[in-house]
């Protein structure tokens, strides 16, 4: 046993020191885990962010006038003053997300209580801008013209306020969420690639048989490289949220790191396991490359990282279950954003630690078959 | 050095002046000045990394000149013009067996494919294939992949495909390394056959069997990169005194080499009474599928001797072997280890047995103490001991400079050392070594039979060895002959040569392999083609096309073998394909911008009718789930921060009344701002669902009719449900379709690269815009098919209709795939080697199409350098046309904005390949 251990560590400082003699692989983990990060934070605009609108105005009066002068940045673009034949070829071009057409004697009619509508069309193929945005147009016009009634006229309702307050992220700023999500998805797809391409390349190199002619376990050697190349994530995924996150983004972060990075060793463990598995089912480079796009673009677009799981047809749902990295998403999301502790994440923990033991022994068995193949 | 005095008078065929190459920090050639004669047969002599290879490649055009001057057929080799003149005179095979060929194509398919870059017409074609495969004795075998040939076979079709244009100069790499004598002999008759007949051909050979350098017209003899000597044979040999080529290579290397050098002495084995056995086989066979890679082999060695197996690549020796180490499960057959049977799971026999494979499998990260440290440990050296023990073999060996070296930073013959050291590191009773000397220079090879018969005979280690060359098995105490997986026979090397009466061990192997039924591939004797039939017809001057401009034909013969590479290779085709598909599927159903079922609880502190139709409001919407009454603040917390709660609501004690007193009263709503997008669309919500509520109360408790001063009627054009699929499927197909097709793109230049078949564009006439288009284009017409078929899926199994013009659609999707696979071809147009085409192209399609090309923000919204990357991707600009045709029903007219990005960036794309890419190797 002792022994054992000896060479799953020996083994895995060997990784180590492949993985630092290889530059082009540090300089992607680096620009991972910098650029991207950051860029992510500092591209990922706000729903309404610079939304393109254009404006009908037909009625030509102050309040249309007003009207237009409250779309403004950064919400908004200026809003493009076109006439009403060039609505329909504008938005067929996607020129604008938004046209508001504000019809003749829109004020008069206004004033005279008789209710007159102005019409907003939305491109609702662009769906994030289409449904915050369109709320939002409302929200204003309205308020522009009952502001423009004072004194008019008297309207009285209820006085019932509502008082909305966002939790654990005030501003609801997508920057936050852009940069931490980021990691995570660094965080599964560079460990799968690490030991996935440690792999083939050893495979490549005949180091493999190798390593098969000493006194040495298969399982031995898939560890040494799960806790090697999990370790460097893991080094580096600290790392970026304590000086890019944290240091260069000046996001808040309201949990426990630690507990974060608890998760993360789980998750790498199942990933790894993945990539090692990856890598004894492709025969080549080209092959491991496709099936690395194959499994890391539903890992990212459905684990509920980019878009709310809820909203995803339930046999996705279902289905995204096994996959860790819904439940590394989820525990990340509660402990990074909501402060939540150990007890309320437990569960995840769990399904992390059943996955990545279910993904490592089909690997290790995948893996045993692979070097009988091999040699 | 050249004083020696040139042969016949005859004019250089190639001249080196002054020539330097230097790689990183290698000096491979090192002011070679030299003159190779025209029309005879010329040999380099050396052992491997002396520049042999460079010298050859330079001749050829392969490699650039760095400094100095080459000139081939009359031309300086630095001057583009006079390359693309002379580069259908010269014919390049370079080293390593079939390495310019293309494994998974036909024998036919591949001089097919050479043929057509040389611009013959089929009929010529034909004629000329059906003539060189006849004289060569591939004509029966037309049909067979590359990659099944035997290694003479694989050299024998180099050469067909060298000759398939009539060369004036052959330039041969190493031919025959790795080839049995047989078909070495065969070879070198063929070369002669060939030779009488075309009397003015000139032949440049590389070789590290001294053998075969004896029948040579002219040889040079090189080492670290500079010239020893040139001249006839004999001169050479009378030149230094010796009686063999070997010999007089010795004698021209520098003192310092050949310092501490003496021939091999063997003391005779020790026979012991006992006679224990070390290896014993019994009827080993191994079979892949059909294949039959070992059969029925049986011999048994005993402990301390020297046992030899001799055969060429291919012929079982690496399986036998891994079968000893209990590498490989034996399929039939049983083996003993020490009177033990082998068993793969028994370690502690592994700690008595070392391994050398084949290429030192080193590693390379690791320095050369790393190396033996880490060997040792996992033999469980003890602790204690390493530091001793690592000490005592580095100066056994000779390593003691080189501690902190890494393995790739040495000469070869030091890493073989090393090699050697670490399978001895934990002193094994056994050394399984499989062919540990190719490539070495005889000095280093004599000096690490030294070492070998030290270990043998002082410390009774017995050796198990396989080689190719003759004179080493002739060191062995006894050697086992084998050819396609049988032991021919098992014997010491003088009872073989004496049991065929043979001089040498060589004619006596070529004699076992006649009688073993080796004939190999003999000509095939065609009784209406005569020998003289190799004899090129009168050539008509035109079946030497010159390069003028772009050739269609060059370019069609690329494509024709991509795309028979992507038929054999049905896996690649396949994923891409299916696996398309499927992740179409996943994300036109699974990326949902729809924000509904929100689960929401409420804190109600009133529990009057009021608060409770307030609360109706929201528990009634599709938008909304209600849960279990929060009981206070500290539960409200826990379920926010678990994330089961993603709105709550807080209704003050006396709501109800207060309100209709007219009293202002709040509302406490908390969202979860978690996640940004969806928290947003739940503020809207709840704001939406507030004021209709206070509509709806004033009409009923006040009496009035709420009519608001105006109200905005909201169209949502081209998805009036505003569902997410209508929009999604659209926007998924733009990036599917730049990241698969820009993948397999981008693998199949850097593979060659890899590969070695890079050279074919280096060597003949086909430019690098025919060599990127046509490969490009097997590409793109997949990327199609796969278009045509992820559209079929998005209006049958999706359901959404295509409104617009189908045309524009299916026009834009062909410029975006040159695009697309364009860009694939520019990542791996500078990349060396596969896993670097992968990452960059996987960061420069991932990234852009999901983040910066309008699928889940518009273009216009991003800000800094994503608003730039967004504007001139290819993926947006097709983002829009394909929403436009799907969801707007537009037509050409109104997306002709967005083609003219379309039309610049693919012709830039490619141009920037097309620059990127060298002709020539560096």
């Amino acid at each position: 046993m002792r022994s054992q251990l000896a060479n799953i560590y020996r083994l895995g400082v060997k990784e180590l020191w492949g993985l630092w003699r290889d530059p082009i692989m540090l300089v992607l983990v680096v620009f991972m885990f910098v650029f991207t990060v950051y860029s992510a934070a500092k591209a990922m605009p706000e729903t309404l962010n610079k939304a393109p609108i254009a404006i009908v105005d037909e009625d030509a009066s102050p309040l249309s006038s007003r009207l237009v002068s409250s779309f403004y940045p950064p919400q908004f673009l200026r809003p493009a003053m076109i006439p009403l034949a060039a609505v329909d070829s504008g938005m067929d071009a996607g020129d604008y997300t938004f046209a508001l057409v504000i019809p003749p004697d829109f004020q008069r009619d206004v004033l005279a209580g008789r209710a007159p509508s102005l019409q907003l069309n939305v491109d609702a193929t662009r769906m994030g801008q289409a449904f915050t945005g369109s709320g939002y147009i409302q929200q204003i016009l309205l308020g522009e013209i009952n502001e423009f009634l004072q004194g008019h006229r008297q309207s009285s309702v209820l006085p019932v306020e509502l008082a909305l307050r966002a939790r654990f992220n005030p501003t609801l700023n997508k920057g936050w969420f852009g940069a931490l999500m980021e990691i995570v998805n660094h965080v599964t797809m560079l460990s799968i690639l690490l030991t996935g391409a440690a792999l083939i390349r050893e495979r490549e190199h005949g180091t493999v048989e190798h390593l098969l002619v000493m006194p040495v376990m298969p399982a031995e050697i898939m560890l040494s490289k799960v806790w090697s190349m999990g370790l460097v994530v893991l080094l580096a995924a600290a790392l970026s949220l304590r000086f890019v996150v944290q240091g260069l983004l000046g996001v808040v972060i309201e949990g426990s790191v630690g507990l974060f990075l608890a998760g993360a060793a789980l998750h790498l463990f199942a990933t790894t396991s993945m990539g090692i598995f990856m890598a004894t089912l492709a025969r080549s480079m080209p092959q491991f490359a496709l099936l690395l796009i194959l499994v890391l673009m539903p890992l990212e677009m459905l684990s509920g990282g980019s878009t709310p799981r809820e909203s995803m047809p339930l046999f996705v749902q279902y289905l995204m279950l096994l996959a860790p990295t819904t439940h590394f998403i989820s525990a990340s999301q509660a402990i990074l954003f909501r402060a939540a502790g150990f007890e309320v994440v437990w569960p995840s923990f769990l399904a992390l630690l059943l996955i990545g033991s279910v993904f490592f022994a089909i690997s290790l068995a995948r893996f045993r078959k692979m070097l009988s193949q091999l040699a | 050095m050249n004083s020696l005095p040139e042969p016949a008078l005859r004019p250089a065929v190639v001249r080196f002046q002054q020539v330097s190459q230097r790689y990183g920090k290698t000096l491979a050639l090192d002011g070679v000045s030299l003159e190779l004669p025209a029309g005879c047969m010329v040999g380099l002599i050396g052992p491997d990394g002396v520049g042999k290879s460079s010298l050859l490649a330079l001749a050829a055009g392969a490699r650039a000149v760095q400094a100095g001057k080459v000139h081939t057929l009359g031309g300086d080799m630095a001057e583009r013009r006079h390359r693309e003149r002379v580069c259908p005179d010269v014919a390049y095979m370079p080293q390593g067996l079939g390495k310019n060929l293309y494994p998974t194509l036909s024998v036919e398919e591949n001089l097919q494919f050479f043929a057509r870059l040389f611009g013959h017409a089929a009929g010529e074609r034909r004629r000329r294939i059906d003539e060189l495969t006849r004289s060569t004795g591939l004509y029966p075998f037309l049909d067979r992949p590359v990659g099944k040939l035997s290694g003479g076979m694989k050299q024998k079709l180099g050469l067909c495909c060298a000759l398939i244009h009539d060369p004036e100069l052959l330039i041969l790499d190493e031919p025959t390394t790795g080839v049995d004598p047989l078909a070495r002999s065969q070879f070198w008759a063929l070369i002669g056959r060939i030779r009488a007949q075309h009397p003015g051909m000139s032949v440049i050979a590389a070789t590290a069997y001294m053998d075969e350098a004896q029948r040579f017209d002219w040889l040079v003899a090189l080492d670290a990169g500079r010239v020893l000597a040139s001249g006839t044979p004999a001169q050479l040999l009378a030149q230094t005194g010796s009686h063999d080529l070997e010999a007089a290579f010795i004698a021209l290397l520098p003192e310092a080499k050949r310092q501490g050098h003496q021939a091999v002495v063997i003391p005779p084995l020790v026979e012991t009474a006992g006679e224990e056995v070390a290896i014993e086989a019994r009827e080993l066979t191994m079979r892949f599928g059909d294949f039959v890679a070992v059969d029925h082999a049986s011999f048994r060695i005993r402990r301390g001797e020297i046992f030899g197996f001799l055969g060429s690549n291919g012929c079982g020796k690496t399986t036998t072997m891994k079968m000893l180490t209990g590498l490989l499960p034996a399929s039939e057959g049983q083996a003993w280890l020490f009177g033990q049977t082998v068993d793969p799971k028994d370690l502690a026999t592994r700690r008595r047995v070392g391994y050398m494979s084949q290429g030192f499998s080193l590693y390379s990260e690791l320095s050369v103490a790393q190396n033996l440290v880490l060997h040792a440990r996992l033999f469980q050296v003890p602790e204690a001991e390493i530091p001793t023990r690592v000490q005592a073999m580095s100066r056994r060996f000779g390593l003691e400079q080189f501690l902190g070296a890494l393995p790739n930073a040495l000469p070869l013959g030091m890493r073989q050392r090393l090699s050697l050291a670490v399978a001895m590191v934990h002193e094994p009773e056994l050394l399984i070594l499989d062919e540990p000397t190719s490539g070495v220079d005889p000095v280093a090879r004599d000096n690490f039979w030294r070492l070998l018969i030290e270990l043998s005979r002082r410390d009774r280690v017995t050796i198990f060895i396989s080689t190719h060359f003759m004179n080493e098995a002739e060191r062995c105490d006894r050697i086992s002959l084998m050819h396609a997986g049988r032991v021919l026979v098992s014997d010491r090397p003088q009872a073989l040569r004496e049991a065929r009466g043979a001089e040498t061990l060589e004619q006596a192997f070529i004699a076992y392999l006649e009688e073993a039924g080796a004939r190999g591939e003999q000509p095939v004797p065609e009784p209406a083609v005569s020998e003289a039939s190799l004899a090129p017809p009168p050539p008509p001057p035109s079946t030497k096309t010159r390069r003028r401009g772009f050739s269609l034909a060059r370019a069609w013969s690329y494509s024709l073998r991509e795309q028979l590479e992507l038929q054999r290779d049905p896996v690649r085709a396949t994923l891409a394909l299916i696996g398309s598909l499927l992740l179409m599927f996943i994300m036109g159903y699974g990326i949902s911008l729809d924000v509904e079922d929100l689960s929401f609880a409420v804190l109600d502190r009133d529990q009057t009718t009021l608060s409770h139709n307030y609360v109706l409001g929201l528990s009634g919407s599709r938008y909304f789930v209600e849960k279990p009454a929060i009981r206070d603040y500290a539960d409200l917390d826990r379920r926010m921060r678990s994330g089961e709660l993603s709105l709550a609501l807080e209704i003050p004690a006396g709501f109800a009344r207060d309100a209709s007193r007219g009293r202002a009263v709040e509302i406490g709503a908390w969202i979860d701002g978690a996640m940004p997008t969806r928290g947003e669309t739940a503020a809207g919500y709840v704001q939406g669902m507030h004021q209709a509520w206070l509509a709806e109360q004033s009409r009923l408790q006040l009496g009035q009719t709420a009519v608001g001063a105006a109200d905005v009627e909201t169209r949502f054009r081209y998805n009036p449900d505003v569902k997410s699929l209508p929009a999604m499927v659209p926007a998924v197909i733009p990036m599917l379709l730049m990241m698969i097709p820009a993948m397999l793109a981008a693998l199949s230049v850097v593979r060659e690269k890899e590969l070695g078949s890079i050279l074919n564009l280096y060597v003949t006439p086909v430019r690098r815009s025919e060599f990127l288009f046509g490969k490009q284009l097997p590409y793109v017409l997949l990327a199609l098919f796969n278009f045509l078929l992820m559209v079929l899926l998005a209006v049958t199994a999706f359901g959404v209709p295509i409104k617009g013009s189908f045309l524009t659609l299916l026009a834009a999707a062909v410029l975006y795939v040159i695009c697309a696979t364009g860009a694939g071809l520019l990542a791996s147009s500078f990349t060396r080697s596969q896993v670097a085409a992968v990452f960059l192209t996987m960061i420069g399609t991932m990234i852009p199409t999901i983040q910066y090309s309008g699928l889940l923000d518009p273009v216009s919204s991003l800000e800094g350098a994503g608003a730039v990357i967004g504007q001139v991707y290819p993926a947006s600009h097709f983002l829009t046309i394909s929403r436009g045709v799907f969801n707007k029903a537009l037509g050409f007219a109104d997306l002709r904005g967005s083609f003219w990005p379309l039309l610049v960036s693919a012709p830039t794309i490619l141009l920037l390949a097309l620059l990127l890419l060298k002709k020539q190797e560096r």
